[in-house]
């Protein structure tokens, strides 16, 4: 087993490569084999793995990336990922790349769909109509109708169509690799000085572009190392990050907020990991059935799906409540608008419920962080001052959560 | 600085049918009728007639409340009250109208929902707008219809099958739970019979500015002629009769040369012909007109008035399939069309109606269409060589229109195609 400083240096470098090496490698490795890039938030990465592909994440340029030729393509009111995207794509940076995959986050990410078939770039672009409509047999159809489209895009290019077996399995090696990430979380809730947010970040980030076998093997040796009574326990609060699940806050920002007093016990940095809660049924005979269903019954709150049946903000409560934070930090991209729509929504109810919380906006570019750390700083400080007039997050009723269901 | 604008019968009729809904807005619990809230894209008018609902359109709300220069002030509220400065300024004028008392237009307080309907259409932010909406009022039943992009430049019949489903299957039995009104489907064909004829005269309306000089402007005052076919209109008698009776005045105009009425008077001299993509900015709408007809500059085509239905194209509603229309309908409306979809849209309306440039008007708030203009842009110049122009504004917030930056650059437009015209002219 490797020490666990090495499969950090390890993961740093992989979930940072722009030219996605690994990815590129696995692909020259065996004939047939095809690579679809993903942008944020989730993608069910299983029905590409059966197809004998592999999903890469592109997650934008972050703080490594200069943007000259992105910024012709948007405004400046339009938040930064889509320009570092189409930087990566025109310095061919995924050229090896056979088709992109955009989700339904927002207009933004859209539109960016419609510029990359206006580019032609890859042999295929599809935008991933994900349901807002949460009845199996209405939303959920149609969910399994857009992963069938997907197939059939690989199909044309390596003529495979995968077994309901291979879909099985596929689902199961996820499945793996989503109980091993929350495995990490469930630690760090109790000892989050075993493990930085910096380095859970970079071990789940490196999973996007590297294949989840590997992924998992990392996940394990991980998982085996935190067990042990490692680090040492410093004097901060805990909170949760909500808001950052598109464009990806730089680095050093995510290492500031920890620095500044805090221990993130929960985020959603990288969301579209940990997107399904729980194990997706990996023994039917309908497996895209059963991804559906995962999505529909079990996937995880976001600014990015209809919530009138499932309030979010007494979703994000009871992660705050379950995880025994002390606050929240609101953490949004410039210009997001999934995000900073949601922020009303979330701070009026989190007023009313006792949740203290902060609220910042940052770029993927911008790394300097001098005034959030000051601002983390003191929220930190202000929650250990009041530690004789606790925020009885324990005592908060969540009772619409709990019955809350799609 | 402007006249008293001049008014034609048609504008009357509008002014007469929009007073009616308001009217009937203020009186809907006497009236026994339910309120219905959804937005343009994607309306889906017919189907609320059928319920005797009456709607309300929050977008509506906010450009009036920017024409009445009040926007600015609601949208303060709003961000008061944790809503962003970057987000998109309808949400935050209709939330600010809200905490101020919801007054409307007419002076008198709007009815509350018994009924937000979520026509998901082109447009993320609906989704977010009416999340908000309904923390607010949490009487009103939210009904979600969510209509897929067209992704791949076409709507497939799985499509068109989801969207059914969710008509059959939620959104009918929650407007007959809330109305206590059964489904009437041969009421829904005579109104869809009704829709079509709107659309054809819609579609002529606009296709006259193929004439020279041009009839109409298709823009600022074309946001006026898609006003009762995009608010609650459609599919009534109404409406055809006030599309009749436009496009016999506006055949009028063409028998006698007349270029198309502005607020001060008939524009004399038509001396461009631009097609333009963006929605307008309402803060300062004749202002912003007035750049434009003091230059000669007339829009012979816009993106802004297909944003509640593309008609261009040949579609139409169809009363013999009336929810699969229904949700073809709302398929095509035109920010559901993907990005190459809209640039062959716009390339061929600066062809057809043999346009001398192309404008873009950015709006911050508007990701919807703002996201890609550029990309857009460059791709139409390209392909048909034809001068294009970029400005900035926003829809309803006020603080985003600069007067001198958008006249100094559209001056600047102007005196390139002029020389262009002059060039154009040597070389013949």
């Amino acid at each position: 087993m490797k020490d666990l400083k090495q499969i950090i240096n390890e993961c740093k470098e992989l979930s940072f490569d722009l030219n996605f090496t690994r990815a590129k490698k696995w692909k020259e490795e065996k004939p047939g084999r095809v690579l679809v890039g993903y942008m944020p938030i989730y993608f069910p990465r299983e029905i590409i793995h059966a197809a004998g592909g592999m999903a890469v994440g592109v997650f934008g340029g972050g703080d490594r990336k200069q943007i000259i030729k992105g910024d012709a393509y948007y405004q400046s009111y339009i938040c930064h990922i889509p320009r570092s995207i189409m930087e990566l794509a025109l310095d061919k940076h995924m050229d090896h790349f056979d088709g992109f995959i955009f989700p339904s986050i927002c207009d933004v990410i859209r539109n960016l769909s419609g510029i990359f078939k206006q580019h032609k770039l890859g042999k295929f672009v599809k935008y991933m109509d994900f349901p807002q409509n949460f009845l199996p047999q209405i939303g959920g159809v149609f969910y399994q109708q857009e992963m069938e489209h997907v197939l059939e895009y690989i199909k044309e290019i390596n003529g495979k169509v995968p077994t309901t077996a291979e879909l099985n399995h596929s689902i199961d090696l996820y499945n793996k690799n989503r109980q091993m990430i929350e495995f990490i979380y469930d630690i760090r809730q109790d000892y989050p000085w075993r493990l930085s947010i910096e380095d859970v970040y970079h071990i789940v980030r490196a999973g996007t572009v590297i294949p989840v076998e590997e992924h998992n093997q990392i996940l394990e040796q991980v998982c085996t190392h935190i067990k042990e009574n490692i680090g040492v326990p410093q004097d901060k609060i805990k909170v949760v990050i909500s808001g950052a699940f598109c464009e990806q806050p730089a680095i050093g920002l995510i290492k500031a907020i920890e620095e500044a007093g805090c221990y993130v016990v929960d985020d959603d940095y990288m969301l579209g990991s940990r997107m399904i809660l729980g194990d997706i049924d990996a023994t039917t005979n309908k497996p895209l059935e059963a991804i559906s269903n995962s999505y529909i019954k079990q996937s995880q709150y976001s600014s990015s799906i209809y919530d009138v049946n499932n309030p979010k903000e007494y979703r994000l409560a009871k992660i705050v409540k379950e995880r025994g934070a002390n606050g929240v930090i609101f953490a949004a991209a410039s210009f997001c608008d999934p995000s900073l729509l949601d922020a009303p929504i979330f701070q009026n109810a989190f007023n009313k419920l006792g949740i203290r919380y902060i609220a910042f906006q940052y770029s993927e570019n911008i790394n300097q962080f001098k005034v959030i750390k000051e601002q983390v700083g003191a929220f930190s400080d202000s929650i250990k001052l009041w530690e004789d007039e606790p925020a009885a997050i324990s005592n908060i009723n969540l009772t619409a959560t709990d019955s809350c269901k799609h | 600085m402007s006249q008293e604008a001049q008014k034609e019968k048609s504008m009357i009729l509008q002014k007469e049918m929009i007073e009616g809904l308001f009217n009937d807005l203020d009186h809907a619990k006497e009236l026994g009728k339910k309120v219905c809230y959804t937005f343009v894209p994607g309306n889906l008018s017919e189907l609320i007639r059928t319920f005797d609902m009456l709607p309300v359109y929050p977008e509506i709300n906010a450009l009036q409340s920017a024409m009445r220069k009040k926007s600015g002030g609601y949208i303060k509220e709003a961000e008061k009250n944790a809503h962003s400065e970057d987000v998109c300024t309808y949400v935050k004028c209709d939330v600010g109208m809200l905490m101020k008392g919801n007054i409307g237009p007419t002076g008198t307080k709007i009815p509350e929902p018994d009924v937000l309907l979520l026509s998901y259409t082109g447009c993320f932010t609906f989704m977010k707008w009416f999340e908000t909406l309904k923390r607010e009022y949490p009487n009103a039943k939210v009904i979600m219809v969510h209509t897929p992009y067209q992704e791949n430049a076409k709507m497939t019949p799985q499509m068109v099958e989801y969207m059914v489903k969710q008509f059959k299957e939620e959104v009918i039995p929650q407007m007959e739970a809330v109305t206590g009104i059964k489904y009437d489907e041969a009421k829904l064909q005579r109104m869809l019979a009704l829709s079509k004829e709107s659309e054809d005269w819609i579609t002529k309306i606009f296709d006259t500015t193929k004439h020279r000089p041009s009839p109409i402007d298709a823009y600022f005052a074309g946001v006026y002629y898609i006003g009762p076919i995009n608010i609650g209109f459609r599919g009534t008698q109404e409406a055809v009769d006030y599309y009749k009776e436009l496009y016999s005045e506006i055949q009028e105009r063409i028998r006698l040369g007349l270029g198309p009425i502005t607020p001060e008077g008939e524009m004399k001299e038509e001396k461009y012909r631009l097609v333009v993509e963006g929605p307008p900015n309402w803060t300062s709408f004749r202002e912003f007109w007035k750049i434009f007809y003091d230059m000669g500059a007339v829009i012979v085509a816009s993106s802004y008035t297909k944003v509640g239905g593309v008609y261009d194209l040949g579609w139409r509603h169809d009363p013999s399939r009336p929810l699969e229309s229904l949700a073809e309908y709302c398929m095509n409306c035109y920010t559901n069309l993907n990005i190459p979809q809209r640039i062959d849209l716009l390339s061929k309306c600066i062809t057809d109606y043999e346009a001398d440039g192309y404008i873009t008007n950015s709006i911050k708030s508007c990701n919807s269409f703002s996201a890609g203009q550029l990309g857009m842009m460059r791709e139409i110049e390209d392909r048909l060589e034809v001068p294009v122009g970029f400005i900035e504004s926003d829809l309803v917030d006020p603080r985003y229109f600069s007067y001198s930056n958008i006249k100094n650059r559209l001056e600047s437009y102007f005196q390139m195609l002029e020389q262009r015209k002059i060039m154009e002219k040597e070389n013949v």
